[in-house]
């Protein structure tokens, strides 16, 4: 089942790879078709998921090489099946944004995607080491691909950079990983989380992943990445990047590090909160004077991030549940804010925020999503951005209240940037005659942005049926986090 | 679902089939969605009030939804209406409809009526979330939710830059008392281990809890009194106190209704609620209590001190109304919350009188807001002239009218509390007043009286429709008569359960016995204020630019409202610009780029040559490599 959904999408790239031929209408259709199919496969999912159980349910195991330890294992909890949802929702919505605006072939880059889906549900699936290094470095190259072909002018350099980045944490990870695998003599995930690594140990593995999960996430100052791949990656592209890709850092961090290294985790709480509080306030400061729109929302994405991984290294369950929450939240708006430059990028090809303004003359539907998605973005309660940043800032108070206050100021400076971008673009006179010519969201659009809307409010006035998926397993996540596995004596 | 509960969301639906359809069913259809909702509201929150009103002590207490459920930690929606609830019920419904149907007239050439009355309706229904909260997290969706409908109506106008530069001063300030706000929250949570008025209220009550906390470098402090402190930032901001003041004038830009309901009746009142509702808090710590009551007396005075001076209409009042509330809030700091709820009562009514007949006179005057191009008025507008003098008079206490009887009470509680600062909001009180009919009789006279400055436009200016006049009507009844009607709100106990008091705190209960000169001194301030008023702006009209010109330096310094805009301009919004390109520029283009990853770039390539002659191409060399390096993590690791 679990197989299924992973890999139908790979399955459609493969139709699509020998059965379509130049037709582009062709490959879209089948790769919406695919993908919405993925997408009720994995409610099927969520569907038949034990909220009462901590265990890992849907559990495959064939031996793939077993003479070297090699299993082929998935499996996912209440922490890992919210981010496949999460990526089984957003891959259609970002075929139907990639309609009109991809036009040089059409055919590869459905396929890119369809496999950059397949991909990433297995790394939130895989619960082996290796099959888990192979599918997160499988899934850089789709990636790599959407932004250097239908990226922006500058789509080189950008493409490089993103590929540095990763790659430089991907070699230290394969070193963690590795070691890991030697010293606890197995690559599955649920054994190592049970087993008792030595501090000194745990504390060289756990810089190995931070390389790798910190800069995906992505934490100061490994971050300057992320606004360049952004610029430069076409609008659905920007999408899977804020929405799912910068999840599994976090993710990371919360399947590996801490369950399996919870003596060198707390060690480094610190560390995490420093610079996660770095994050929230430069890079949101940083986001009050961009020029180019995209840009502004891609700080806004680091800025956002910070409050999860602050959520996260609470390790109290209002915390890390906000961290969750947050992390499902940041896809949904932070998506829907990129569709939305899509949106006006696809109809004036410009991002400068001095070239709008008045924006709601002539497109109202627009000013009224966009609207909604800022204050999603503030945190406005009602919507599902106030329950994920109450949930952290509460569960920060609990554990350090000058993190709790330090990152609240971050509440203050998204409100300013957010706001502020909002008028100049939305609000004012006409000044460009371009906008004067401007058509409103067309239905085709429309669709991309509705299921994202009902989330918003669905997560801010009910967010139970979400955070119901995640207690058990957080409880049982807190427990592993609480466990001195390396025993006195290793600590010195 | 439950009558009650129809009281909020009967507002809600009006405002989505306005903002969702407005296009589609046209302005009157949602004009008459938004209006039926607010009578439907209206109506069952009289009802509401009557029934609350005639038990004795009795609470409607219904859970609605869970909302919120982590660990632990458990909140959900509910609806609170005991007496305290019920008043607000009464003052936000039925001002709010008034202010509706008078929209009808006001808005009648806006092409966005629909969205207008959308707005307005959510802002009920956001209000009323507040006011029915049975917990913290409830008043602060309400808070927030008001904050938003806020800065959506300041910023109606979206083609103003200055409205919507305003509207976003008003959604930060706010934001900056309610980072305090939720720190209160949070603290709460810490001590009580819940958020429910009732839980933690008992608890404090009680006394079981940790008396101190450990807070940033301020190292262990009592606990009830951070924790009011606190929620008294985000009241502070709400309600536009001292320092956090510099939205309210600003917020002048929304169109007038906006003006009348949330900049003065009800949403800057929210921030007094909070503090009366918290009573059973606030009245454990002498401290939070002695700073709400400097802070307000300081507000009362400064604002009354910054409107003897303007020339805008609307601005005029908005600076009185910030003094007003900083009246109701030393009334609660002196423990007097039963009059500061009366001052509230009574205030929404004059108030929002005052800011619809400002409205009238604007609507008049074809959006002439400077009282220095108007003039004479009278004969042309004589029944807004009549309905403005109604609520000028009961704004300045004028005997027997609504502001008479609460901030007399205010005043002679704060005499009765016999504390240092209780004498001292007093004294900064009766400046303030006579500071009041001063400025709030320089308006009448610069608008209605003396010469026309503008013959052309005082020609032409014309009564309002009927619509904008009947709500004239209903509130100036109420700005006479709330006040003798209210009047049994400040008997002890009338709030029952709702107000809690400690054991000697007992100022208004004194107030009644304060030295007859007390009781006769307001009065004396409303004539001190009327004849200098008459003086300056009648008899000898050259006087006050004599006057502003002698005194230079204090004439712009109260014209600039202390200088606070620009310092905080200087201090708040250009740092935070040259920080932000200073870390953007210098942070992450120089040097994490620069040196980091460009720099690692550019040392790459040069290593990729040198590796470049490694790469032989022969697979035995790579397997020797490998195999070295396998040996290399086998032996370091095992």
């Amino acid at each position: 089942m679990l197989s299924l959904v992973t890999f139908l999408p790979l399955f459609g790239a493969l139709v699509i790879a020998l059965g379509v031929r130049s037709n582009p209408n062709e490959a879209r259709y089948t790769a919406l078709a695919v993908s919405l199919a993925t997408f009720l496969l994995s409610l099927l999912l969520l569907h038949g998921f034990d909220n009462q159980s901590a265990d890992f349910q849907f559990m495959e195991e064939v031996a793939w090489l077993p003479v070297y330890g090699l299993y082929y294992r998935m499996g996912v909890d209440g922490i890992s099946l919210p981010f496949v949802i999460l990526t089984t929702l957003l891959t259609p919505i970002c075929i139907l944004a990639s309609w009109e605006s991809v036009q040089k072939r059409v055919k590869e880059y459905m396929i890119a995607f369809l496999a950059l889906e397949s991909f990433v549900i297995g790394v939130f699936c895989a619960l082996d080491f290796i099959l888990f290094y192979v599918l997160w470095e499988a899934m850089l190259i789709p990636m790599f691909l959407i932004i250097g072909v239908w990226g922006g002018p500058n789509r080189v350099y950008a493409a490089f950079k993103f590929f540095l980045y990763t790659l430089v944490g991907s070699v230290l990870m394969l070193i963690a990983v590795l070691a890991m695998g030697i010293k606890g003599g197995t690559f599955s995930i649920p054994e190592l989380m049970a087993f008792p690594f030595s501090f000194q140990f745990q504390v060289w593995v756990f810089l190995g992943l931070f390389a790798s999960f910190s800069v995906k996430v992505p934490m100061w100052p490994v971050h300057t990445w992320l606004p360049d791949a952004h610029v430069e990656a076409p609008t659905a592209g920007s999408v899977i990047l804020a929405g799912i890709l910068l999840k599994m850092g976090a993710y990371g961090f919360l399947r590996f590090s801490i369950p399996i290294l919870p003596d060198a985790s707390r060690f480094f709480t610190p560390l995490i909160f420093s610079l996660s509080l770095v994050a929230v306030i430069y890079t949101a400061l940083v986001a009050l004077m961009q020029r180019d729109l995209k840009k502004l929302i891609a700080y806004s994405s680091v800025s956002h991030m910070g409050f999860v991984t602050i959520g996260l290294f609470t390790l109290n369950q209002q915390g890390v549940e906000g961290g969750l929450l947050q992390m499902i939240n940041h896809g949904i708006v932070a998506g829907a804010l990129f569709l939305l430059v899509g949106v006006v990028y696809d109809r004036m090809h410009t991002r400068e925020i001095a070239r709008f303004g008045g924006l709601v003359q002539r497109m109202p539907v627009y000013a009224v999503i966009f609207m909604l998605f800022s204050m999603a973005s503030v945190g406005l309660p009602g919507t599902n951005g106030f329950v994920g940043e109450f949930l952290i800032l509460l569960g920060a108070f609990l554990a350090s209240k000058t993190v709790a206050v330090l990152a609240a100021t971050g509440v203050v400076l998204g409100a300013s940037y957010m706001l502020w971008v909002y008028k100049r673009v939305v609000f004012g006179e006409i000044r460009n005659p371009e906008v004067a010519m401007l058509d409103d969201v067309s239905l085709r659009e429309l669709a991309t942005f509705v299921p994202l809307i009902l989330l918003v409010f669905w997560i801010g006035f009910y967010p139970k049926p979400f955070l119901d998926v995640f207690h058990v397993t957080v409880q049982h996540f807190l427990e592993q986090a609480s466990v001195v596995k390396a025993g006195a004596v290793a600590i010195r | 679902m439950s009558e009650n509960l129809l009281i909020l969301l009967a507002p809600l639906t009006g405002a989505l089939i306005a903002g969702l359809l407005g296009r589609k069913i046209g302005a009157k259809a949602s004009i008459g969605a938004t209006i039926a909702g607010m009578l439907v509201s209206a109506v069952l929150a009289i009802q509401v009030f009557l029934r609350i009103a005639a038990q004795d002590g009795q609470v409607i207490h219904e859970e609605v939804f869970s909302w919120i459920v982590s660990g632990n930690f458990k909140v959900h929606f509910g609806i609170l209406i005991d007496r305290m609830t019920a008043i607000m019920l009464i003052v936000v419904s039925g001002i709010s409809t008034l202010i509706h149907i008078y929209s009808i007239g006001y808005m009648a050439d806006d092409p966005d009526e629909p969205r207008f009355f959308s707005y307005l309706s959510l802002f009920t229904f956001a209000m009323l979330v507040l006011v029915t909260a049975d917990n913290f997290l409830q008043l602060f969706f309400g808070w927030e939710g008001v904050g938003l409908a806020s800065y959506l109506l300041i910023g109606f106008w979206y083609k103003k830059e200055s409205a919507c530069n305003a509207a976003i001063k008003a959604f930060l300030v706010n934001r900056v008392g309610d980072f305090g706000f939720a720190l209160g929250i949070f603290t709460i949570f810490l001590v009580f281990g819940s958020l429910d008025y009732d839980q933690v209220f008992q608890m404090a009550g009680s006394g079981k809890f940790k008396p101190t906390v450990d807070f940033l470098f301020f190292g262990a402090v009592d606990t009830i009194t951070l924790i009011c402190l606190l929620l008294f930032v985000g009241a502070m901001g709400k309600s536009a106190q001292f320092l956090l003041h510099t939205w309210l004038p600003d917020a002048m830009e929304g169109p007038t209704p906006v003006s009348a309901l949330i900049h003065a009746a009800t949403m800057v009142t929210a921030g007094v609620f909070m503090v009366c509702r918290t009573s059973p808090l606030f009245e454990l710590s002498e401290t939070a209590l002695g700073v709400v009551t400097i802070v307000g007396a300081v507000t009362a005075l400064f604002a009354a001190s910054v409107g003897l001076v303007q020339n805008d209409i609307k601005k005029v009042i908005a600076y009185s109304t910030c003094s007003q509330l900083g009246y109701m809030f030393f009334a609660a700091g002196v423990s007097a919350y039963a009059a500061a709820m009366f001052h509230l009562m009574t205030h929404a009514f004059f108030k929002a009188l005052l800011f619809l007949s400002a409205g009238a006179v604007i609507h008049a005057m074809h959006h002439e807001q400077d009282m220095r191009r108007m003039g004479g008025l009278f004969k042309k507008i004589p029944m807004t002239y009549g309905v403005m003098m109604i609520g000028t008079l009961a704004l300045t206490g004028f005997p027997y009218l609504a502001g008479f009887y609460s901030k007399d009470a205010i005043l002679e509680s704060a005499f009765a509390a016999h504390t240092s600062v209780g004498t001292f909001a007093w004294l900064m009180g009766m400046m303030a007043a006579v500071m009041t009919t001063f400025y709030s009789f320089r308006l009448i006279f610069m608008t209605f009286h003396g010469q026309p400055a503008d013959h052309h436009a005082c020609d032409h200016a014309h009564e309002a429709p009927w619509s904008m006049r009947g709500p004239l009507v209903l509130l100036a009844v109420g700005a006479v008569f709330a006040g003798v009607v209210g009047l049994p709100v400040i008997d002890a106990g009338w709030f029952k359960t709702a107000i809690v008091l400690a054991p000697g705190h007992d100022a208004l209960a004194h107030s009644h016995h304060v030295p007859t000169w007390v009781k006769v001194l307001p009065f004396v301030a409303f004539v001190v204020g009327l004849v200098a008023a008459w003086l300056l702006y009648i008899r000898l009209p050259t006087l006050p630019g004599i006057i502003a010109e002698t005194f230079r330096g204090t004439y712009r310094f109260l014209a600039n409202a202390w200088y606070f805009d620009r310092l905080y301009d200087w201090m708040f919004v250009s740092m935070a610009k040259k920080i932000g390109e200073g870390l953007w520029r210098t942070g992450d283009e120089t040097i994490i780029d620069g040196y980091g990853v460009n720099g690692a770039a550019a040392t790459c390539t040069r290593i990729a040559g040198w590796l470049r002659s490694i790469q032989s191409g022969y697979i035995y060399h790579y397997a020797f490599v490998m195999v070295i390096g396998v040996l290399v993590l086998v032996t370091v690791y095992t």
